[in-house]
């Protein structure tokens, strides 16, 4: 395959909800459109898939107003409405219904939060509206973002655009939905242990965990603090490396926010373009030998190694590196997360916000039955583990050894990052399963994150990109993972394998 | 380690969680205990993989800044946040006079 200039050469011959976001910013100056005009096409979109039931709200007025306020600052023309200045003005994107927004319900999947009206917006939420963006909704997901199929959602299941009888992955399930079917061009999620990477895979998108602390959490409701971080599901790397600049950086709010500035990853991807087609020439790309073993799905494998010879093909080496302590990352993961999650989740009282059950004989009876009408079955799975690993006579079994683990498991990768630049493999095991072929079993449905939830572990930015299908014609993810703080080396990676490959743009029948 | 319909009724309790609609009959709430105690007692066997990996000596990590040795910062113990009690106490579900309403604690 040739090398093309993605944004100028192709683009700009499809339809609207095909371009990137580059293409926007450039047509929305040239006055191809108004925002206004790509906010109701994106609108309309989203009222003809409601089928997918990838958004829990609609935002309508809000997005219309905010459309309408950013066309007038493109007509004024100033510096501030530069498409370097900023490039999502009046582009419309959609919200995991976990962050907060002011004056919108956030209801993080949950009946507990059913009624719960922000009183002000998460600092990712803050920076893209100051940045000029649209925000058309509040995509679906799974509860308090616990799950891996986006079925424990108390709003319904979200359907995989590419089969509807399938799973678009979890928990950002509607994000993922959203940007496939191409209801929006481009979403935030969540990821806690692949909840941003293994729905981009299961829907054939690009999807991009940062390092913990690079996005602030406030206003993110907490699922599980150590692990908890912000990032972006997008049909490209391109998109998702504009997007990421825009939502990244030091916040003063958040006490784990790192005090470092953020590299401009656009102009990082635009200097990768090489002109001799070996744009990765000097990179080691480590595969870890325990990725690549017999529970990933035969299609599976031959997508991950045909993207591996793309990747040699674009000028990187290729090295077996060794996690020996992977096999852990589920357990660890799975005694971490609830743990921190109970701890949480006991915020949600009945007292200050949210559901409250009606006539409590007293405080104590006012906590149980608001927590119990409201948490469903498995987010009271997990705060129950949590508050057993938590409890006096089972803490150093269980959550100390996984402390101790996950320090084992952070050390996996600092030793393979010694001999490469960055770590691939497939995303997840397989490819989308059905609705409902795993919400009776929790255990089937944690081994979902098997390639994933060690990344949250160790705290490293990782991202999912599209590497082809599978016989029945689903999306395969292809993981790339960096260094800590390095998320520019995977983006760099992905941007320059979707300037030679086309998997990335292939969309959906139903919704091309 | 399998867990008891007993133990989960004590760790609900620890966690404030009714595991069961107020309206729910005994038997249906010793199916839904025992339906829990089954999940949980997989979940459990699952994470006791852990135990195939020695640990000794090996010191626990909680979060993934400790690794870049960044420390947590302090802030200057100044007022930073403005009154918004209003704001969030019209999202309370029951709020009077400035107060959060819940039943009678103290007789």
């Amino acid at each position: 395959m040739n090398f093309t200039d993605s944004a100028a050469a192709t683009d700009d011959a499809a339809p609207m909800h095909r371009q990137s976001i580059a293409a926007h910013a450039r047509a929305l100056r040239r006055r191809d459109y108004s925002s206004v005009e790509l906010t109701r096409h994106f609108l309309a979109r989203i009222a003809a898939a409601e089928d997918l039931n990838a958004f829990i709200t609609v935002t309508e007025d809000r997005a219309l107003a905010q459309a309408e306020a950013a066309d007038r600052r493109l007509a004024a023309g100033d510096e501030n409405s530069d498409a370097d200045a900023a490039p999502l003005l009046g582009i419309p994107l959609a919200h995991k219904d976990l962050f907060c927004t002011a004056g919108v319900l956030t209801s993080c999947g949950s009946k507990i939060l059913s009624n719960f009206i922000a009183p002000y917006d998460a600092t990712v939420v803050d920076k893209l509206n100051r940045g000029g963006a649209v925000t058309v909704g509040k995509t679906n997901l799974d509860e308090f973002a616990m799950g891996s199929s986006n079925e424990t959602s108390c709003a319904g299941a979200v359907r995989n655009p590419w089969d509807k009888t399938r799973v678009p992955g979890g928990s950002s399930g509607g994000s993922a939905a959203a940007v496939a079917a191409r209801l929006a061009p481009v979403a935030t999620g969540t990821d806690t242990g692949g909840s941003i990477r293994q729905p981009a895979a299961l829907c054939g998108l690009t999807g991009i965990k940062p390092s913990y602390g690079r996005v602030s959490r406030r206003g993110m409701v907490a699922f599980a603090s150590s692990l908890d971080q912000a990032g972006v599901l997008a049909t490209n790397a391109a998109d998702a490396a504009i997007v990421l600049r825009a939502m990244a950086g030091f916040d003063a709010a958040d006490s784990t926010s790192l005090q470092l500035d953020v590299p401009d990853y656009p102009a990082l991807l635009a200097s990768a373009r090489a002109e001799s087609g070996k744009p990765l020439a000097g990179k080691t790309i480590g595969l870890p030998r325990e990725f690549f073993g017999a529970d990933v799905a035969p299609d599976v494998a031959d997508c991950i190694d045909a993207a591996l010879a793309q990747l040699r093909a674009l000028g990187a080496s290729t090295v077996e590196v060794e996690l020996p302590n992977s096999a852990a990352g589920i357990p660890c993961y799975y005694v971490l997360a609830p743990a921190e999650a109970s701890s949480n989740l006991a915020r949600f009282d009945g007292v200050r916000y949210g559901h409250r059950a009606a006539d409590a004989a007293d405080i104590d009876d006012l906590y149980a039955r608001s927590r119990g009408e409201g948490f469903g079955a498995e987010v009271k799975r997990r705060i129950m583990v949590g508050t057993f690993v938590l409890s006096s006579g089972y803490y150093d079994a269980y959550y100390l050894k996984a402390q101790k683990l996950r320090r084992l498991i952070a050390d996996d990768f600092r030793r393979a990052f010694e001999v490469c630049d960055l770590l691939a493999g497939p995303t997840t095991p397989a490819t989308a399963f059905e609705l409902g072929e795993k919400t009776r079993d929790p255990v089937a449905m944690y081994l979902n994150d098997i390639f994933t939830n060690a990344v949250n572990l160790a705290g490293l930015p990782a991202l999912s990109i599209p590497a082809g299908f599978d016989r029945a014609n689903l999306p395969v993810g292809l993981q790339l993972i960096g260094d800590y703080l390095d998320e520019a080396t995977p983006l760099i990676a992905a941007h320059c394998y979707q300037q030679a490959t086309d998997w990335h743009r292939q969309t959906p029948a139903e919704y091309a | 380690m399998p867990i008891t319909r007993e133990q989960i009724a004590r760790i609900a309790h620890l966690a404030r969680l009714a595991t069961a609609p107020a309206e729910t009959t005994e038997d249906a709430e010793a199916a839904e205990a025992e339906e829990y105690a089954a999940q949980l007692s997989r979940i459990l066997e699952l994470v006791e993989q852990m135990n195939r990996i020695d640990t000794n000596g090996v010191a626990p990590l909680s979060h993934p800044q400790q690794l870049a040795e960044a420390a947590l910062r302090l802030r200057a113990d100044e007022v930073t946040e403005t009154d918004r009690r209003a704001d969030y106490q019209r999202i309370a579900p029951a709020a009077e006079d400035g107060l959060y309403l819940v039943p009678r604690v103290i007789e």
